[in-house]
């Protein structure tokens, strides 16, 4: 799952995207997903033109959009850091390794500050190295605060 | 000299805690020395506590180094790797590993042993034999063998898996489909991935065979977003396979068509239930149908559908290998086989354990996981995911069999097993159990959706010391609501973590106000 690489997708890439999947409404989750993938949300734009290019109504598009945590309708940061909150990392200090991320970052959940969209996740199966975070599709684990300030700092060095 | 393999990783859980980082040093510091390696990329064996577990074979044994940095590489090498030279992080020869050799591996023989993506490799380890001998022997061979081995459904519900191919194959019309469910969202498990991603041409082979029996020409893979490494390594293999010939249409001759489409969801938790899965798969909304009909009956796009977890169809291949009687020679009364228990939360050595059934929590956790990583005793174990009961360590002697599990209000689901030490506030649990329902509760059914935020305002109070008695009433009314009248597992089951915590964590409520 590549990085986002684009502010958001315009008509011409989200007609190839439909063109991926021969245009066929059952691929709508999938299509979506594509999409953000590419630039991590998907704007009202894009659900009319699904609509139009799937033959479905934008009530349809609109529905499946709001129903999935991963499709965004509002654009995200350059950064998407997710902290997981299922049971497994709960049970090794993700509430506490929650708290530090939002005090260090100073935002909340949904929140999008200085590039960066901080977001919760429920299990990325590394429950074995918990806690476990996601950063830009790839998943870390054993991520005690000073790890999560390190990865951090990669981050910001890397920009 | 000849080339020397090394094995690294190439799985979530090694990669989340360097095995990439390892592996590329591995090349740089051989290429630096001149040292003339063939670096393989495998699957996890699943002892996730050692961590990138770095291998070397030397004479045809294969010497194991844990917890590898890629700090540790150019030590390695100095000390003699290729060799099998001597090192802090050196473990000894892999089969000798107690914690690997001691499993009954059935389902996960070839995780960690060969290279997932290399045709050659699975084929050199049984690959598309079992296929083979379907194709020759015909349908109601492998659905005969698939009934008289017991396996059960291992996404959590443990339906009989032959009954279910059986009906598909009976159902009248022309198309079939077979959907795998790979949308793995229970926290404490990880069986799924570990095998899709050490092993999919297995998983792929698995689900041919399904086709074939049930008389299925399409299947799809319903992959959870939130394994993005695993949709890399499936997406190959399953091109792989198709290069090969092993999926398309008319199959190494035998007249029979099977392709696979893989698709992602999208970070729903509802989709891992049956039905939501197949909208999903739709291209709809999650959201969760009546039942019946039966996918059996009316599945995707309202076929006939065997609905089967990575696990179970993953089973399948030895079942036709080895015979069904050696798989219901495994296990104990009507828990047949083996489960892939996952260790995880607050263990000293997590990871995954393919053990028959019938062993005890006890064995589990204390001697694969060796109790709690902090060192604290165990307070709760959570089996079964987000909608199982938290155990006591009183009931740390249940041995691990479907019936005996209902006999105390819990169940195995997909066999994760969540460990909490002595400073959990288990009402906090409750609390999360509930809030966790409302989050991805599909909507569809009151109980579930209204249900699981009164809990939570419920718990609440319960926490803040308001009216106590009157809302512990409330809340167990509310439970039986949610249970007797839900439409799926979501809301029925969200009430077991929440009894449980009542029945033998009572106390926390009254402490939980001041502690978090």
């Amino acid at each position: 799952m590549a990085i986002i690489d684009q502010e958001i997708i315009d008509q011409k890439t989200t007609s190839e995207i439909v063109a991926q999947y021969n245009a066929r409404p059952e691929m709508l989750v999938q299509i979506l997903q594509t999409i953000v993938m590419r630039c991590g949300w998907v704007s009202q734009n894009t659900i009319r033109q699904l609509a139009d290019e799937l033959n479905l109504s934008r009530a349809d598009v609109h529905g499946v959009v709001e129903y999935y945590h991963d499709f965004r309708t509002e654009k995200p940061g350059k950064h998407i850091v997710k902290i997981c909150q299922a049971e497994a990392c709960q049970a090794m200090g993700s509430r506490a390794l929650t708290e530090h991320a939002k005090k260090t970052l100073a935002m909340s959940f949904h929140d999008t500050e200085n590039d960066i969209t901080l977001e919760p996740v429920y299990c990325l199966g590394n429950c074995a190295c918990s806690p476990a975070v996601m950063i830009n599709g790839k998943t870390h684990g054993r991520v005690d605060p000073a790890r999560f300030n390190a990865l951090l700092d990669d981050l910001r060095g890397g920009q | 000299m000849a080339r020397t393999k090394i094995y690294v990783p190439r799985e979530t859980a090694a990669v989340s805690v360097g095995a990439d980082e390892v592996a590329l040093e591995v090349a740089r510091v051989a290429k630096k020395t001149g040292t003339d390696i063939e670096l393989i990329r495998n699957g996890s064996w699943g002892a996730t506590w050692l961590e990138p577990l770095l291998e070397v074979e030397v004479d045809g044994a294969r010497i194991a180094y844990g917890n590898v940095s890629a700090d540790d590489v150019a030590s390695l090498f100095d000390a003699g790797l290729v060799t099998g030279g001597d090192h802090e992080r050196r473990l000894g020869p892999i089969m000798e590993i107690a914690y690997l050799i001691n499993q009954d591996r059935w389902t996960f023989w070839r995780v960690g042993l060969i290279n997932p993506l290399s045709l050659e490799d699975f084929e050199a380890h049984k690959g598309f034999q079992a296929l083979t001998t379907a194709l020759s022997e015909g349908p109601e061979f492998v659905l005969d063998a698939v009934m008289a081995s017991g396996l059960r459904g291992r996404g959590g519900a443990g339906f009989q898996t032959g009954i279910k191919w059986q009906t598909v194959a009976d159902a009248p019309g022309e198309q079939k489909y077979i959907a795998c469910n790979a949308d793995e969202g229970d926290s404490g498990t990880f069986s799924d991935r570990l095998l899709m991603e050490g092993d999919p041409l297995g998983l792929i082979e698995s689900m041919a065979i399904a086709g074939f029996a049930v008389g299925a020409s399409k299947g799809y893979i319903y992959l959870r977003s939130e394994y993005p490494l695993t949709h890399s390594i499936l997406s190959r293999a399953i091109e792989t396979a198709r290069d090969a010939g092993w999926l398309g249409e008319d199959i190494k001759d035998s007249g029979f068509d099977f392709d696979i489409e893989l698709h992602l969801g999208a970070g729903s938790y509802v989709c891992g239930e049956e039905t939501a899965m197949l909208e999903s798969l739709e291209g709809k909304k999650g959201i969760v149908r009546y039942k019946p009909p039966l996918p059996a009956h009316e599945g995707l796009f309202g076929k006939p559908t065997v609905v089967n977890n990575v696990v179970t169809l993953a089973s399948v291949g030895n079942i036709i290998n080895l015979g069904s009687e050696k798989y219901a020679g495994m296990g104990v009364d009507r828990s047949k086989g083996t489960l892939a228990f996952q260790l995880a939360g607050n263990i000293k050595r997590g990871g995954m354990v393919e053990k028959s059934f019938g062993i005890t929590l006890r064995e589990l956790i204390e001697d694969w996981g060796g109790g709690t990583a902090s060192g604290r005793p165990v307070k709760a174990v959570q089996v079964g995911g987000p909608l199982g009961a938290y155990l006591p360590a009183e009931k740390l002697d249940t041995p691990m069999d479907y019936e005996a599990f209902i006999g105390i209000d819990a169940m195995i689901g997909h066999g994760g097993i969540v460990v909490f030490d002595d400073t959990t506030n288990m009402a906090q649990m409750a609390r999360f159990a509930m809030e966790f329902c409302a989050i991805e509760s599909c909507g569809k059914c009151t109980p579930c959706r209204i249900g699981s935020t009164r809990g939570v305002e419920v718990i609440d109070k319960m926490i803040a010391g308001d009216r106590k008695d009157e809302n512990y009433d409330l809340l167990v009314d509310l439970c039986d609501t949610m249970e007797g009248a839900s439409l799926c597992a979501m809301g029925g089951m969200t009430p077991y973590p929440v009894r449980s915590v009542l029945k033998y964590f009572a106390d926390d409520f009254a402490s939980s106000n001041e502690l978090t």
